[in-house]
């Protein structure tokens, strides 16, 4: 089942002067089609500006279409009635991890969606636990956010989102204020919920590492989707990528390199393993042939 | 300067006053407070200041926590005693030129400064120990019944528990961009009080603009997660009274009561 279905989706707001006159329309989304099934971990690339934040906000109905249509989980973002609804479903991660947390302590912000939505007291301790302890933040559950890493920040605000328990985990850009292991912390949960729980995840980035273990990967280019396909796939051409000025993970960029300069290897490579794998092979065969 | 504000800071501890609700908090502040402007004589003043040192005793939060905060207003403090102390009419015990200091004027600014010191203590003891969102739940409990009036309860409590979240990275802000600004050639530390005040300008403008965006930010994550106003809304930590807090009200109204007979009684010195 289709739980994100996008079609024709557009978004144009106008470009004002300083008197705030009308001095043009910019198109940030343009006639976007999309569909995520129900329990897929979504990668969206794309540079500064592609759209992929837009398209983000139209997931949870903070935007609305200008034209096309948007279904969240059997429900149209453009009826105002459903908003609330979609919210629940669809929730949100952003990329500042200071500008999201609204409690002073951290298990008071975690229970503030389910308190927004109407949970009652006992219900909101229990899945308070079940999500602090669903990204490993339990044991900081009476600490004030302010003393957390950057990591430990997004992570208690993906618990916050876990908590009004959404079929879907927008992130948008959340690794893109945090040092490398901050990063990894953050991807590492996303994954473990898409995993264990079942929840779709949308991981907007621009760290191509990130999206290696993704199941399928949209490529985002001023409001257009460009590229779509496995990541094997996306990779695989990397002139491709390079136009559209987005970079390959280290280790496929170097077989990239090592095949240009007329080693055999295969093609798309991702992981270190595969590189490792695929040049054994190529040494054995050297040896017996 | 900066990291001398404690208004609003909570100090983590397991005490009595951590317990309590903090409706009784907040109506026990505001009966201390009334106490300080109605006492009067040494007996009231014995009085107030041995019960504000066994709640401090209580509240086992350290002494010198609470004298940081009032670091920041000893300006404030200097400001009232000397308006007090010069400008108070009576017979003059001390002339100097125009200087003239009377009897009446030095009481007034004695007991003028430690009427604003222990103000200060009082109701810093009362965000001591209470966390801020407990403290914004029991102000919009308390006052509720002005929502029939058309004041926005829910609203302002919400943006206060929000501007005490905020207090402490708006500060590291102003601290960083002090130093971003300094590595610039900025001086904020010498010159007279125009040319200081004039200095604060390029500190304030980014600050500023960062908290604008902040505050976008937050306006935008919090509807993400479904914030719609106070409306519908459940609590996850609901007050609720225990036998203490009942207890706690009956000692506040007895300290009233002893207040004001110290005052009108007439062994009172």
């Amino acid at each position: 089942m289709n739980i994100i279905e996008a079609i024709g989706l557009t978004h144009e707001y106008f470009r004002r002067d300083e008197e705030g006159n009308v001095e043009g329309i910019s198109v940030a989304l343009d006639k976007v089609d999309l569909d995520v099934r129900e329990g897929q971990f979504i990668a969206i690339l794309g540079h500064n500006g592609s759209g992929k934040s837009t398209l983000a906000r139209h997931i949870n109905a903070l935007l609305v279409p200008s034209e096309g249509t948007l279904i969240v989980d059997g429900m149209d973002t453009s009826d105002p009635a459903n908003v609330y609804d979609i919210r629940q479903s669809a929730g949100m991660v952003f990329q500042n991890p200071d500008n999201q947390i609204v409690a002073s302590v951290v298990e008071e912000d975690v229970g503030f969606g389910p308190e927004n939505i109407g949970v009652p007291t006992e219900e909101i301790w229990q899945r308070v636990e079940r999500s602090l302890k669903g990204v490993g933040m339990w044991k900081y559950r009476s600490k004030s956010p302010n003393r957390l890493s950057g990591g430990q920040k997004q992570r208690v605000a993906i618990a916050g989102v876990m908590a009004m328990e959404p079929k879907c985990i927008i992130l948008d850009e959340p690794t893109a204020m945090l040092d490398p292991q901050g990063r990894s912390e953050v991807v590492r949960v996303a994954h473990e919920l898409n995993k264990k729980k079942g929840v779709t995840i949308i991981l907007i980035t621009h760290y191509m590492e990130e999206v290696v273990d993704a199941d399928y990967v949209y490529v985002m280019d001023h409001g257009h989707i460009v590229l779509r396909g496995t990541p094997r796939e996306i990779f695989s051409d990397v002139e491709l990528l390079r136009k559209y000025r987005m970079d390959v993970p280290q280790i496929t960029e170097l077989a990239y390199e090592l095949k240009r300069s007329g080693l055999p290897l295969d093609d798309a490579i991702l992981t270190e393993q595969e590189l490792v794998d695929s040049l054994t092979r190529l040494a054995l065969s050297g040896r017996n042939g | 300067m900066l990291r001398d504000i404690t208004i609003g800071q909570y100090y983590p501890a397991d005490s009595i006053l951590h317990k309590l609700d903090p409706r009784v908090k907040l109506f026990s502040t505001f009966i201390y407070i009334i106490s300080l402007f109605i006492f009067k004589g040494l007996s009231g003043y014995i009085f107030i200041t041995l019960s504000l040192a066994i709640v401090i005793r209580l509240s086992k939060v350290p002494f010198s926590f609470m004298i940081r905060g009032l670091r920041s207003i000893v300006i404030l403090l200097l400001i009232a005693a000397i308006c007090n102390l010069l400008l108070t009419p009576g017979v003059p015990m001390f002339q100097y030129g125009f200087i003239r200091i009377t009897k009446i004027g030095l009481e007034n600014a004695v007991l003028m400064t430690i009427r604003m010191i222990y103000l200060i203590i009082g109701s810093s003891l009362m965000t001591l120990t209470t966390t801020p969102n407990a403290l914004t739940d029991g102000l919009e409990k308390s006052l509720s019944g002005l929502n029939r009036f058309g004041v926005p309860v829910h609203e302002v409590s919400m943006m206060m528990s929000i501007a005490l979240r905020f207090i402490p990275i708006l500060i590291e802000e102003t601290d960083k961009i002090m130093k971003a600004q300094m590595a610039r050639g900025a001086d904020f530390e010498s010159g007279g009080l125009v040319k200081r005040v004039k200095s604060m300008v390029p500190l304030l403008v980014p600050l500023f603009v960062s908290a604008f965006r902040r505050a976008s930010d937050l306006a935008l994550a919090m509807e993400a997660r479904c914030y719609h106003g106070g409306e519908g809304r459940t609590r996850m930590k609901p007050l609720k009274y225990h036998l203490s807090d009942y207890k706690a009200y009956v000692v506040s109204v007895l300290y009233l009561v002893i207040v004001v007979v110290l005052r009108f009684h007439r062994f009172s010195l």
